[in-house]
């Protein structure tokens, strides 16, 4: 005997009982989870890798050190190749399999990359280091970022030059300023422009250099700089290319008074001290850098020293101190929002006000933009391959040495 | 001051033109005698840079040193690779053999990433910094060595194909190969060698970039378009056109990028490119098909 198929009270009853049940479910769902699913991503090879590989092994180290604060994650690491087409790919890939926030990306044009896929899925994008001002000024909802604009690494940047010369007591008339070509260095030189001029400093430009950070060698680059004979050299690196720039250097046996980072990596990468030995000694970067006397620096460093024998934090601060307190910001909205919804998520993660960090600075906080406004640089100096801060002095361990000591003899 | 600044650009161009004109001179030869336009050629380069950087690395032997035995082992392979896979392709369409190697080419670019990983591997030679100061110009030693051994070994391959009885017999399948197979000539092992010594050629190359630039598996696909840009400036099939275009690209690379814009430099190997296949497309030194 067939059944009937038309629906009785009984169908219609159990129908609207599992409907309701898995309307219910993302509340309870909520209410259980405990842990935030994070895709960390990073560009762990290609030209970017070193910098990248040293963020991935504070990604690494995040979770008990959070935990160890109250913080719960589950975190899933990703490499984007050093290819912003690769990252964007990636992205759309970790939030189909879950990913509730987005942590990275290094590159601004990465994490552009990636901010178009986050704000189009309403996932909370963090971003651990990342200058290009557009990623906070075009608008996005579901981004945040930790980390100076180009513009305001520039201008730290230049103020310190400014004290860096007091300190010293040097007399530069001229400069030239090399940077690399792409998103990163191309914001820079954007903010040079814009900033130089009015900064106040005794010294003219003489040329600003662009040049392809993926280039074999940099000894037309050398030349033509030496051609200009400026006293001092200012530069955008971004890895590899730093230790291209100081071979052709010394080839070429060019020696201003000093080699200065207005902002920017390249120069305090432990592959950078590896190849060059005696020769890293002394370029200054003013940069953002960790504070040696935080607690949870100093709980990150203890963290960091079993987790990884061959690297030191003191090198690793600045990428591994990032990309930890991206994470931390993602894991206190969390905390606060007590959900993975994206928007309450990303409302939490707005609202953000840590005071105990791992970088020098005030609490972290965001402007409506998203953007953290209040994050100091310091002078950091390679001194004996160490990164060594020289200023502020409040800060400093070391005083800063300009002019820099010739290539020749340091062997 | 100013001339030897400019002088000293153009040198640098020279010395590392040589060896890109070592490179381009194997894509040459090949297409010269075989008649199959090696579009794997700069994947094969970044072999012979990592075999270097290896020998290098785990040996301490000098990449100048080492450029020999991995241009012997280069030609090995191309003769193998030429005899067992790349003689069923000679008569047949340009696209097909396209496709065989730019299959090679990506099958080699992957294996590279899955032994090495993406990042570039320096060598760290003991003399990478040094320089000779000759006059007001700073030349970098790593540079003139390769260049002079580019040119040692360009020398050879000219003496080989001028005097010796195996050059001569692949000259003339480069002329006549009806001729040649007329005469008894073995032309499937000549052609075997000629790709084997057109590997050879790419193998010292590579093993000479490897002391002037940092071995990553990406670097293929550009150094096979820059050996095509020089072979085509040169004139395709001409060897001294190879060594003359490889300069002749140097030179303006690093000229463009003292003058202009290092960033931009690059793009005059192009400029350089277009204005000879307008004004003179069998190339400088090509002959007239």
């Amino acid at each position: 005997m067939r059944r009937s198929p038309t629906p009785n009270r009984r169908h219609v009853l159990a129908g609207a009982a599992a409907a309701a049940t898995v309307v219910a479910a993302p509340a309870v769902v909520r209410a259980q989870a405990k842990a935030i699913k994070l895709a960390v991503l990073l560009p762990r090879s290609g030209y970017l890798a070193p910098a990248g590989q040293s963020c991935h092994r504070g990604a690494l180290i995040a979770p008990k050190v959070l935990a160890d604060f109250g913080y719960q994650v589950d975190l899933v690491h990703v490499d984007i190749e050093s290819n912003p087409d690769v990252a964007r790919t990636q992205c759309e890939r970790v939030i189909n399999d879950g990913a509730q926030g987005v942590i990275g990306a290094f590159d601004s044009a990465s994490t552009l990359a990636m901010a178009q896929v986050c704000e189009q899925r309403q996932v909370p994008l963090v971003v651990n280091i990342g200058a290009a001002p557009q990623l906070t000024e075009q608008g996005y909802k579901f981004l945040v970022r930790n980390f100076p604009t180009g513009g305001q690494l520039v201008t730290n940047g230049l103020k310190l030059i400014k004290d860096l010369i007091g300190a010293t007591h040097i007399d530069p008339k001229t400069a030239v300023f090399l940077h690399a070509n792409d998103t990163f260095g191309t914001s820079q030189r954007q903010a040079m422009d814009k900033i130089f001029p009015n900064a106040g400093l005794p010294f003219r430009l003489l040329e600003s250099i662009a040049y392809d950070p993926k280039a074999q060698d940099l000894s037309v680059e050398v030349t033509k700089i030496r051609a200009l004979n400026p006293n001092l050299l200012l530069v955008v690196t971004r890895a590899a290319d730093a230790i291209k720039l100081v071979r052709d250097m010394v080839r070429q046996h060019f020696e201003p008074m000093g080699i200065i980072s207005p902002g920017s990596p390249g120069l305090y990468d432990e592959e950078f001290y590896q190849a060059l030995g005696p020769l890293a000694d002394y370029p200054i970067y003013n940069i953002p850098w960790a504070n040696p006397k935080g607690h949870m620096s100093q709980a990150l460093e203890a963290a960091f020293k079993p987790a990884n024998p061959k690297f030191r934090f003191a090198v690793e601060c600045f990428n591994v101190g990032f990309t930890f307190e991206a994470l931390l910001i993602a894991a206190d909205g969390f905390k606060r929002a007590g959900t993975t919804h994206g928007p309450e998520l990303m409302q939490a993660i707005r609202a953000t006000n840590i005071a105990d960090h791992v970088m020098i600075g005030p609490p972290i906080t965001f402007d409506a933009k998203g953007q953290n406004v209040g994050i100091p640089s310091a002078a950091v100096q390679n001194r004996g391959r160490t990164p060594t801060v020289v200023l502020p002095a409040a800060v400093a361990t070391m005083t800063p040495v300009l002019p820099m000591p010739g290539w020749q003899g340091r062997t | 001051m100013i001339w030897s600044i400019y002088l000293g650009v153009v040198v640098q161009g020279v010395l590392t033109g040589l060896v890109y004109g070592l490179m381009a001179l194997g894509l040459s030869v090949i297409f010269g005698v075989v008649r199959v336009v090696n579009f794997a050629h700069g994947e094969f380069a970044v072999v012979a840079m990592y075999a270097a950087f290896l020998l290098f690395h785990t040996l301490g032997l000098d990449p100048l040193v080492t450029m020999l035995p991995i241009a012997a082992t280069f030609f090995l392979v191309g003769f193998l690779l030429q005899a067992t896979l790349i003689n069923s392709f000679v008569g047949r369409s340009e696209h097909e053999q396209f496709i065989l190697l730019v299959g090679i080419a990506i099958v080699i670019l992957n294996g590279l990433l899955m032994l090495f990983g993406p990042d570039a591997r320096p060598a760290n030679l003991p003399y990478a910094f040094d320089s000779y100061a000759v006059g007001p110009l700073f030349i970098d030693k790593v540079r003139i060595y390769s260049a002079v051994a580019a040119l040692a070994i360009a020398a050879t391959l000219f003496c080989f194909f001028r005097y010796t009885a195996t050059g001569t017999a692949i000259r003339a399948c480069a002329d006549n190969l009806t001729g040649a197979a007329v005469v008894g000539l073995n032309v499937k092992r000549l052609y075997a060698i000629t790709f084997g010594v057109g590997l050879a050629c790419v193998g010292a190359a590579g093993a000479l970039m490897v002391t002037i630039a940092d071995a990553a598996p990406t670097l293929g696909p550009a150094y096979t378009l820059l050996a095509f840009i020089i072979v085509i400036v040169g004139g395709l099939g001409s060897m001294a056109g190879a060594l003359v275009g490889g300069v002749l690209i140097g030179v303006s690379e690093a000229l463009a990028g003292f003058i202009i814009q290092p960033s931009m430099k690059s793009m005059f190997s192009f400029a350089l490119l277009i204005a000879v296949l307008v004004l003179r497309p069998r190339g400088l030194l090509g002959r007239r098909a």
